[in-house]
């Protein structure tokens, strides 16, 4: 055994440790929401302190004057869209491969796992080619498909794994009873697997939320642009007014903060599934 | 009579349940293909022709393969590209996986306040990249940013250089940003792997007085192990896809010369055009996508049968 004291000063180095690294993880993001208040000039004189009066001008500017509150909607629908079109269709393939025996569910399996492994960037040519055949160039319908598509085998993965955890015995008494399969999963069994769909979901909405690549790729118009990429646009407009940029930035990063801080648990459970399993 | 109605009734309810089933398996299988088994295999399609902007040509073979690695007037740019994302792996991999383990090492003692430090390493995880590029970007400017003023305010005059000016230090520049970003990632990941190990196995070396090095060496390592091969192979894969950081903070063309270009930059310029490629190459760009997804590839593999004969089964 080590003496008390011995463990006492490594706790207490352990603390400085800690300390100093959350105050260079936090820093950044403290100056970015404190300089959104600030004007230019202020930013450059004192960058440090706080801002002389909390005024809201540079929101007021991005409210009115910009592009963002657009950007912000569009990532909304094609987020939300996406995720619901992912976990309905990712139950469906979930629940057929994990409930029912039939002849070559074991393909059907490895069909879905397999697309774990691809990395749909490297795809890009032929999907710019196939999304202009069928229309789908700068439309927010083309990004739900692909964020679906990209998202569906670690769905069907984690669904899948629940899924297989719940008792035969439930869907058994209610087929006694007569209710039909359809009836078995939506009223028994998918409520079971809620929590799960709640970190398949954040699992995939988070990528998805900042994805810059497929927009940047497959969306032109200002009118369909995603959060993400409508920045920089918004940063090449504004590329000298320090005030409104910080204030772009918090406006952007802050949502997403707050939700993850009231949801941390969640968050960091559904965001290191794929890690995890 | 009973009996024919008998089995009529048993295929009945079995084509039901077949036709359930195709109802099930049917839309998300056919979303997966149309928008990703499709486009990978045509990708692979696409790098033997030549292409004439979205028209396909003729059937060259590996001419595209050969272009990418072998022609003297461009395959500096693959080998430059794959040097930067092997230096790109390798720093990460020391920088900020080894200083996630120490956070994951030193939460597991379970500190005052481990809760909030989870939370706080964890909050730029789930910030977009191109913001995450954009504010740093902010910091970094020679001029206006925080960290010259910093620097020049603690009387470190010499260092307050244009960080992402000079090609000796914009890299390793992205590579600190990227670091304070991902830290948060494998330090949870690692902080899990350990939870899972038995409280027991770790109490009983402290009391046969084996030292906190000893234990994390001989104990909590190796019985890690899986984590580490999740994180080491996770960390290739986003290495060699790096492209929004270097995209937002030093542009399409890897500036300063070329000093931070990426095989995901030199792919899209190769792709869709630029002022270095010139127009769009979509039979080189398919060839090069091609090399990448084999690269990726072969590593994980071999990367995943080594790290995970070293791991032991606890039982």
């Amino acid at each position: 055994m080590r003496a008390p004291n011995i463990i006492k000063i490594e706790n207490l180095l352990i603390q400085i440790f800690l300390a100093s690294a959350a105050i260079v993880m936090l820093y950044p993001i403290f100056m970015m929401v404190l300089s959104a208040f600030k004007t230019t000039p202020e930013i450059f004189i004192s960058p440090f302190s706080m801002p002389k009066k909390f005024n809201i001008e540079n929101f007021q500017v991005i409210w009115e004057k910009t592009n963002v509150p657009r950007y912000f909607l569009n990532s909304i629908i094609v987020t939300a869209s996406s995720i619901a079109l992912l976990l309905i269709t990712g139950t469906m393939a979930a629940y057929a491969i994990a409930r029912y025996k039939f002849r070559g569910a074991l393909m059907v399996s490895l069909f879905f796992l397999s697309g774990l492994m691809l990395p749909l960037r490297l795809a890009i040519i032929p999907l710019f080619i196939q999304l202009k055949y069928l229309g789908l160039i700068d439309s927010l319908l083309g990004l739900i498909f692909i964020y679906t598509a990209m998202s569906l085998p670690a769905t069907v993965f984690i669904l899948t794994g629940f899924l297989r955890s719940l008792p035969k015995e439930l869907e058994d008494s209610a087929r006694m009873d007569g209710a039909s399969e359809l009836r078995i999963m939506l009223d028994i069994m998918v409520p079971l697997i809620s929590p799960a769909l709640v970190i398949a979901g954040i699992y995939s909405a988070v990528p998805i939320w900042n994805d810059f690549f497929f927009p940047l790729i497959f969306i032109q118009s200002a009118e369909w642009k995603t959060l993400a990429q409508g920045f920089t646009a918004f940063f090449g407009e504004y590329s000298i007014n320090y005030g409104v940029l910080y204030a772009g930035l918090s406006l952007a990063s802050l949502p997403m903060i707050f939700i993850f801080i009231a949801q941390s648990r969640r968050f960091i459970a559904g965001m290191t599934a794929g890690a995890l399993k | 009579m009973e009996r024919s109605n008998y089995q009529r009734a048993k295929s009945f309810r079995k084509l039901k349940k077949q036709l359930w089933l195709l109802f099930l398996l049917l839309p998300p299988a056919l979303i997966l293909i149309t928008f990703i088994f499709l486009p990978m295999a045509s990708a692979l399609w696409y790098s033997v022709y030549d292409w004439n902007g979205l028209i396909r040509g003729e059937f060259v073979g590996l001419e595209n393969f050969r272009k990418v690695l072998l022609d003297p007037e461009r395959n500096w740019f693959f080998f430059n590209a794959l040097k930067n994302n092997v230096l790109v792996f390798v720093s990460l991999m020391i920088i900020q996986n080894g200083t996630a383990l120490v956070i994951a090492l030193f939460l597991a003692r379970e500190p005052k306040g481990a809760r909030f430090y989870q939370v706080v390493f964890f909050i730029p995880v789930i910030l977009s990249t191109v913001i995450i590029g954009f504010q740093w970007k902010m910091f970094l400017n020679p001029v206006f940013g925080l960290i010259n003023k910093i620097l020049n305010a603690i009387g470190l005059h010499d260092w307050a250089l244009p960080w992402l000016g000079l090609p000796e230090t914009a890299l390793p520049t992205m590579i600190l940003v990227n670091a304070w970003a991902w830290v948060g990632f494998p330090a949870i990941v690692f902080l899990a792997a350990i939870h899972r190990i038995p409280r027991d196995l770790i109490e009983a070396a402290r009391l046969d007085g084996g030292s906190e090095w000893q234990i994390a060496k001989d104990i909590i390592w190796p019985l890690m192990a899986p984590a580490v091969t999740i994180i080491v192979v996770l960390t290739f894969i986003g290495s060699f896809n790096w492209f929004e950081l270097p995209y937002i903070m030093a542009g399409l063309e890897g500036s300063p010369a070329y000093s931070t270009d990426m095989l995901g930059l030199l792919f899209y310029r190769t792709a869709f055009g630029s002022i270095s490629a010139g127009g769009t190459e979509f039979g080189v760009g398919s060839a090069l996508a091609a090399i990448i997804f084999i690269v990726i590839f072969v590593f994980s593999i071999i990367a995943t049968k080594i790290l995970v004969a070293r791991e032991v089964e606890l039982n």
